[in-house]
């Protein structure tokens, strides 16, 4: 490339590299704190200074944490409900995808109105939590997996998808005789890999972080899940900030429990991220191209 | 015999008088495949909107919902002249309007600016940085903030502290609250919020840069002349999305943010509710305020996108 490099051209870039770098510090940083003081012994916690890397190295607060039952269970909680809620998800946005994306299903714009519309108006959080109360569901897993089976956003993403496939392999399939199921199932499936591994993992991040259900519908702190037990520990013994002298060593010590909690369960997302990145990434492109 | 001939003839109704039954027998499975689903948005979505009637009436469980009495406004009456809700609509509007005139042109400047790297090794580093927050659960963001700008051990604090200044107890100070409310949601949003317009990006055509390289124009005229009036389009769809979200504000964000000594500035209309409702068993009470917050969200869809209509071609509908 022949570029003539002018004095406002070299600006832009300063613009531009500055400003990117500058962001990626921001979002780096302050978990280089948090890992820091998870692996620091209470004495450089509370001393002055920087604390980006750690000094002194101590496991204690992940003993402590793996001690905890809570989060064990949560992270079975949390895998439980990932998985399996996951499956259901996007099985039943294939249900309802794959119909709607139909020119010639019988009342396609009605239904599909009727599911939008669920996307703007809601009955808000007491109706929404006395339904699931009257369906006996409170204090089990179903209730953080049934209540969000199908999104609509995902399933009409799902449903342009289906579009833009060419219609001739239906129609093949139909003159040897296969019926609908045979053909979403054995033809438009493997077809659409990309986009259900992006709407699976929308689906599966969404249940890994999610913790308000959990909140609200679960009870026994053995049924929580994994980010609800993360909020509990967080706020546990939260001392209040401004009167901090008060039990410092005690306080201090269970800080670093706490960021060693927070670690550990931020951790598998940071660990898969780099490989589903992309699968996202392209989800959002096939989204808005019909968006 | 009489069984057949009876199925028969219903088939031969079916096919010969009613076209959209027809239609319906002939595509039954497709149909069939819709019923899970139907039944799924009508328990789960359409169920809980029967319940909004619980704001128009006096909920007693023991009673039931149906059984309960009417007492037709009364809610939204002491919704409107009660002590409490005025200032937590205005929390809800003034923090939605905040996170809104800075988290909305955030990713479009993110996603111009990335289009400006040509160092891809760069661009892809930074990029996928930028996405990793949006990854990252509340609870967790509001652990690793309130944690990073702790007045005894926080980075920023260091920093402050250093330069000579007093620490600054951010997470529980009033003045600060909204500020680390919308600056929190920026820096997890800005780097996933850009890919839509980076795609949008992505689809112009390379030969209007060199048609405009040609007629000698600046990197800053490229940008303002092609990139933004093609981006246009994605940014109106994505202004009416957000539009109904001006008062639907971020409960996990402020949830998780909250304390008693910020209650002031940031209790929100969903954190009321859930405070009201689920904690304090109000429920018609609370069903009201969310019933208002809702028709409100969704008057504001419906409005953007009319003036949307009226005044780009771009609307959602």
């Amino acid at each position: 490339m022949l570029y003539k490099r002018s004095k406002d051209d070299l600006l832009v870039d300063l613009f531009c590299y500055l400003f990117l770098i500058i962001l990626s510090i921001t979002i780096i940083i302050p978990f280089m704190q948090v890992i820091t003081i998870s692996f620091s012994p209470t004495h450089v916690i509370n001393s002055y200074g920087l604390k980006l890397f750690p000094t002194e190295i101590t496991l204690e607060g992940y003993k402590k944490v793996f001690s905890d039952e809570l989060i064990w269970s949560g992270y079975m909680n949390t895998i439980f409900v990932t998985v399996v809620g996951t499956i259901l998800n996007v099985l039943f946005s294939v249900l309802g995808a794959y119909p709607l994306s139909k020119r010639y299903l019988p009342y396609r714009n009605m239904w599909t109105g009727l599911i939008v519309f669920t996307m703007y108006f809601s009955g808000g959080l007491i109706p929404s939590y006395m339904l699931v109360k009257n369906l006996g569901m409170l204090n089990s897993l179903t209730a953080l997996i049934l209540p969000g089976l199908i999104s609509a956003y995902n399933m009409i993403i799902m449903r342009n998808y289906f579009m833009s496939l060419p219609e001739s392999l239906e129609e093949s399939a139909r003159i040897d005789g296969a019926h609908d199921y045979t053909i979403l199932f054995k033809i438009i499936l493997p077809l659409s890999k990309p986009i259900i591994a992006t709407v699976s993992l929308w689906y599966g991040v969404h249940h890994w972080n999610s913790w308000f259900h959990s909140m609200i519908y679960i009870q026994d702190r053995d049924k929580q899940v994994l980010q609800y037990v993360l909020r509990l520990i967080l706020s546990e013994g939260q001392v209040d900030e401004v009167g901090e002298t008060l039990a410092e060593a005690a306080a201090v010590n269970s800080e670093t429990m706490k960021m060693a909690a927070l670690v550990v369960a931020t951790l598998p997302i940071i660990c898969v991220y780099p490989f589903i990145q992309k699968y996202f990434v392209k989800g959002v492109m096939v989204g808005s191209l019909k968006g | 015999m009489a069984n057949i001939k009876q199925a028969r003839n219903k088939k031969s109704l079916i096919k010969k008088e009613h076209p959209t039954l027809k239609l319906m027998y002939k595509h039954r499975m497709l149909l069939s495949m819709l019923i899970p689903v139907i039944l799924y948005f009508f328990i789960f979505k359409y169920g809980p909107m029967y319940g909004i009637i619980m704001a128009f009436k006096d909920y007693y469980p023991v009673k039931g919902l149906a059984a309960s009495e009417w007492v037709g406004l009364k809610h939204f009456d002491t919704l409107f002249n009660g002590l409490y809700f005025m200032p937590v609509l205005k929390n809800t509007i003034l923090i939605s309007l905040y996170g809104m005139f800075w988290g909305f042109p955030a990713p479009i400047i993110l996603a111009i600016i990335l289009n400006e790297i040509r160092n891809k090794k760069f661009k892809k580093i930074t990029q996928t940085i930028s996405y990793l927050p949006h990854f990252l659960s509340w609870v967790i963001v509001a652990g690793v903030f309130i944690e990073f700008l702790s007045p005894s051990r926080g980075f920023v604090n260091f920093i402050i502290t250093s330069l000579g200044f007093e620490p600054i107890y951010f997470v529980t100070e009033p003045a600060w609250f909204r500020t680390i409310l919308v600056g929190t949601s920026v820096w997890k949003g800005i780097g996933w919020g850009s890919i839509i317009y980076l795609a949008a990006i992505s689809g112009i055509d390379p030969q209007l840069y060199e048609v405009a390289e040609i007629d000698g124009a600046s990197r800053l005229r490229k940008i303002w002349n092609i990139t933004i009036p093609a981006i246009v389009p994605v940014i109106v769809i994505m202004l009416i999305f957000s539009s109904g979200k001006i008062i639907d504000d971020n409960f996990q964000q402020i949830y998780n943010f909250l304390n008693p000594r910020v209650l002031r500035v940031g209790d929100v209309i969903e954190t009321y509710t859930y405070e009201q409702g689920l904690k304090n068993m109000q429920y018609s009470y609370a069903t009201a305020v969310g019933l208002f917050k809702n028709v409100i969200s969704f008057s504001m869809v419906l409005i953007t996108n009319y003036i949307a209509k009226r005044t780009t071609e771009y609307a959602l509908w």
